[in-house]
């Protein structure tokens, strides 16, 4: 009887085998793909296990993590000012995952990104808790109180960015949500997610980043650096050979200015840029042409679809192909060309920056709990125009805050640029139209600034709407806040 | 018995009968037993100090309770074995006693969970007190059981009551929590799985009836298609208890316990009559059964769509009658990875109520890991090993066949449970030995093991006398 027993035995130890081989192949074959399976909830849950790393504004957290010691959850997000600085951080939510900074530095804030692994291991073997590293961005809290609350409760956003650098100094959107309304898991959360996403007003929408606009007449400072980069005029005194009314290349279209009396016709392009003339500028761009005017367009970063900062914003647009007459409206910032705040802050930027554009970014470092991780290292993002050329740019919008539309911005002890933009929208330009600033400041002491303000405000009388009104004194507070003026 | 045995029990009694001077009583390894059974106690106890201090950061309150009630557990049983089969295998106990430590801790640790998810039913203390009771009977077995043989002499009321026990489950209401399987005798709030204990006594019944019949079964038979088949009044009756028990076991949807009962069954007949068709036969058997079951029973079905896609019930239209389970407790083994997150640091209570019966073997395989269940499997390779190498010890046909019968049902068992839970075959729902919550299975397992231990006692004693024909084996060793 031994015989079969043997065999027996040795079916039994194969058996054995079989389970040990399926859980090999289980636990350790296919662990990374069952253990982020989207239906298991241990990654939801892992994420607030322990304190997470913070944001940091100022040399200040603007994040907590609150413990609530749940079985499922044992902390919850928390954040100072929270929808002031929303378009920052984002969300980190319990059951809604996260967004923007809280996402897409999930790695370093939950201390799970791989440059933490020999400190994790190291805390593990001493038998510290785990804990997330912080992330240190560039937003400078009064620039960015200045434009949250100039801004106050009219829909709109602005960008304020270092010209020098790229670092961006502030990034507000309104109106603006609470992240921490919905960063738990309960009931209430819920229905302030529903709630948050069913507003006709779009809280949660990132207006700086994530919406564009016709940028108007802000857009005539790139119209103006192609014919300067292309040679079509020398000196922002060159006359333009200019109708007033312009009319638009093969159709019966006049092209009008904002009132009959000002003086476009045959202005120079000073005066045209003081007076926010659409005949000169338009004209300007039909005759450059379609190509010549993409071209300067995407030296400034339009049509640059992976500008991550490192919140990747929407693409702003200079169309491909437009007919002359569409060409003449693209080139006033109408028509088919569409820009986000952080384009329109982007050109005041190079401009101010003698023609460097630099990569904007968010996030000026990343550390563990004791350790330095990464530093950003400043990058050029391409020369937008010659130096000479952002000489007369610089002009030319030095002139329109002394001269022009801009004088609302005026800063004492500071050199400021700016244009105004009042952009058209919707069908037959029905849509109360958007005010739009870019503007730069340079301090004595070096400091420098450039910002964009967009509002899209429906609260005021349609020719009340202007750029140099309603956004000047926003951009105005924003560069002060920079300036410490 | 074959003439192998015969001859080396002859041999080693001559060898005695020549010597002038006693010789050295054969090592009985009892001390080893001893030393392993306080690493045995140890494991658990380390165990659940972790727990404690990975979910309250503090030595729990009822460790030295804990530690104290298994090791005087432990050495309670040992003493029995000391006392009563002295010259039992070593490592039987201690393999027994560690899972049934570590299971307890585990169903400690989801208890803790439980309550702090609210929806607790603590099983933790229950489990300890069935575990007290487990040992008891095994102690009983072990000290009443003078000598396994004379089981022998109850095969057929064996059969009776195998029968008896698996039929009263269908008289007893079933109950919405038990998911279809009607596998319960129910008395208020205490239950009993009467499958566990049936294992055993039909196993007794199959070793009895074979060890008579063997001969003709093996010799007197027909050629049959190619086949030798026996003859009708040989097979008859054991076909009839087998056919009737999977029968009785399909009613009442035990899956689990008719694919043991049929495994068992061919194994047994297999080392009976020493012929290999009857592999092929079972086979055969098992196969075109199975698809038969797998078509008309609807409970079935499930199981199999379920093991063929896990993670079906997480999608928008979940098909009726699925579960979750299996898919949780894949993301639970892959979560754990090679080491595990931990004893008390993992979040297997995900895989809901089952997480510390049936699937308790997810909850282990993601706090302990890859590496975790890889020591547990051991754990049970060596105890069945154990048992076959018993079986191959055993001096009688008798013992043979209930050692490896014994030793099979329980090789069976982990292979389904673990097999369904990791996801290698489709689940059938019975429990883990020693490690499930569950005190009927719990009871059950020691008093296998007690039996294994009395039948190696017997095969490895050193035989000082010709073995007697009705057996006398209480008297104690060297004596």
């Amino acid at each position: 009887m031994n015989k079969p027993i043997r065999r027996v035995a040795i079916f039994c130890l194969v058996l054995v085998l079989a389970l040990m081989v399926r859980v090999n192949w289980v636990q350790g074959v296919q662990a990374t793909a069952w253990a982020n399976n989207p239906h298991n909830d241990r990654n939801k849950y892992d994420r607030y296990a322990y304190p997470r790393g913070n944001i940091i504004v100022g040399g200040q957290a603007i994040t907590s993590s609150d413990k609530v010691n749940g079985l499922r959850y044992k902390y919850k997000r928390s954040w100072v000012d929270g929808p002031m600085y929303a378009p920052v951080t984002g969300w980190s939510s319990q059951s809604f995952d996260a967004s923007q900074l809280e996402k897409l530095e999930d790695g370093i804030l939950s201390g799970n990104d791989s440059r933490l692994f020999f400190r994790n291991t190291l805390d593990m073997l001493t038998g510290k808790p785990k804990q997330g590293g912080d992330v240190v961005t560039t937003i400078n809290p009064k620039a960015q109180k200045a434009a949250f609350e100039g801004l106050g409760n009219r829909k709109g956003a602005a960008v304020a960015i270092d010209p020098r650098t790229g670092a961006i100094l502030a990034l507000v959107s309104t109106p603006s949500y609470d992240p921490g309304s919905f960063s738990g898991s309960s009931d209430a959360d819920s229905k302030a997610w529903t709630d948050l996403n069913a507003d006709p007003n779009k809280p949660m929408l990132n207006r700086a980043l994530r919406e564009t606009y016709p940028p108007g007449s802000t857009f005539k400072l790139v119209t103006a650096a192609a014919a300067f980069e292309n040679g079509k005029f020398q000196s922002i005194d060159d006359r333009t050979d200019t109708p007033d009314p312009y009319v638009l290349p093969n159709t019966k279209t006049e092209l009008k200015n904002s009132s009959d009396d000002e003086p476009c016709e045959n202005a120079t392009l000073k005066v045209a840029m003081d007076y926010s003339c659409n005949t000169v500028y338009g004209k300007i761009g039909a005759d450059l042409g379609k190509d010549k005017m993409r071209a300067q367009a995407e030296k400034f970063g339009f049509n640059n679809d992976k500008l991550d900062v490192p919140i990747r914003p929407v693409t702003s647009v200079f169309p491909k192909a437009s007919d002359p007459a569409g060409t003449a409206m693209d080139s006033i910032g109408q028509h088919d060309t569409r820009a986000t705040p952080l384009q329109m802050a982007m050109v005041a930027a190079a401009i101010a920056n003698n023609g460097t554009l630099m990569q904007p970014y968010l996030v000026q470092q990343e550390r563990s709990a004791t350790d330095v991780i990464s530093n950003h290292t400043e990058h050029q993002l391409g020369q937008a125009v010659s130096p000479a050329t952002a000489q007369k740019l610089q002009q030319l919008m030095e002139s329109v805050v002394q001269n022009g539309t801009g004088k609302k911005a005026k800063i004492d002890g500071a050199t400021v640029g700016g244009k105004t933009g009042t952009a058209q929208h919707g069908q037959d330009n029905a849509g109360l139209p958007f005010a739009w600033f870019m503007s730069y400041a340079k301090g004595g002491d070096g400091a420098q600034v450039a910002v964009a303000v967009v509002v899209e405000d429906g609260s005021q009388e349609r020719n009340e709407i202007s750029g140099g009104a309603l956004a000047a004194p926003i951009a105005k507070a924003v560069m002060q806040a920079v300036l410490n003026k | 018995m074959s003439t192998f045995d015969l001859n080396a029990q002859s041999s080693s009694t001559g060898r005695r009968a020549n010597t002038t001077i006693t010789p050295q009583a054969a090592p009985n390894r009892r001390n080893t037993e001893l030393a392993m059974l306080g690493f045995a106690v140890a494991i658990p106890v380390l165990a659940y100090a972790n727990v404690g201090l990975a979910m309250d950061g503090a030595l729990p309150a009822g460790m030295l309770g804990y530690g104290l009630g298994m090791a005087v557990l432990a050495l309670l049983a040992h003493l029995a074995v000391r006392r009563f089969a002295a010259y039992a295998d070593p490592l039987l106990l201690p393999l027994a006693t560690l899972l049934n430590g570590l299971g307890v801790v585990m169903i400690w640790r989801l208890d803790k969970a439980g309550k702090l998810l609210r929806n607790n039913f603590p099983a933790a203390s229950n489990q300890l007190m069935w575990s007290g009771l487990g040992v008891l009977l095994f102690i009983g077995v072990v000290w009443l059981l003078k000598d396994h043989r004379i089981l022998q002499r109850y095969t057929y009321i064996s059969m009776v009551v195998a029968l008896v026990l698996l039929a009263a489950p269908a008289f007893f209401p079933s109950r919405d929590e038990d998911f279809g399987a009607k596998i319960w005798i129910r008395f208020g709030s205490f239950s009993i799985q009467p499958g566990e204990f049936a294992k055993i006594i039909i196993t007794v019944f199959f070793a009895g009836f074979l060890m008579v019949k063997k001969d003709a079964l093996a010799l007197a038979s027909r050629r049959f298609m190619g086949m030798l088949l026996p003859r009708g009044r040989d097979l008859g009756p054991i076909l009839l208890v087998w056919l009737l028990s999977i029968l009785i076991l399909v009613f009442e949807t035990d899956l689990g316990t008719s694919f043991l009962f049929f495994g068992l069954f061919v194994v047994m007949l297999y080392v009976a009559t020493e012929r290999t068709s009857w592999i092929i036969f079972g086979l055969v058997m098992s196969i075109g059964g199975a698809a038969v079951v797998a078509t008309v029973e609807p409970h079935v079905k499930t199981r199999i769509n379920a093991w063929l896609d896990p993670m079906a019930a997480f999608g928008p239209h979940p098909p009726k009658q699925s579960s979750e389970q299996i898919g949780q407790t894949l993301m639970a083994l892959g979560s754990g990875g090679t080491t595990g997150t931990g004893l008390g640091q993992g979040r297997s209570w995900l895989i809901q109520f089952a997480a510390k019966s049936d699937f308790i073997l997810g909850s282990f395989g993601e706090e302990l890991g890859l590496t975790g269940l890889m020591a547990i499997f051991l754990v049970y390779g060596l105890i069945v090993q154990r048992g076959l190498r018993t079986a191959l010890a055993a001096r009688d046909a008798f013992g043979k066949l209930l050692a490896t019968g014994l030793t099979s049902a329980f090789a069976l068992q982990v292979f389904v449970v673990a097999g369904g839970v990791t996801g290698l075959i489709p689940l059938t729902g019975m429990t883990m030995p020693f490690l499930a919550q569950g005190g009927s299975s719990l009871v059950a397992n020691w008093a296998l093991i007690a039996i294994l231990l009395k039948i190696s006692d017997i095969a490895r004693r050193p035989t000082a006398e010709p073995a007697a024909a009705i057996p006398e084996p209480t008297r104690g060793p060297a004596s």
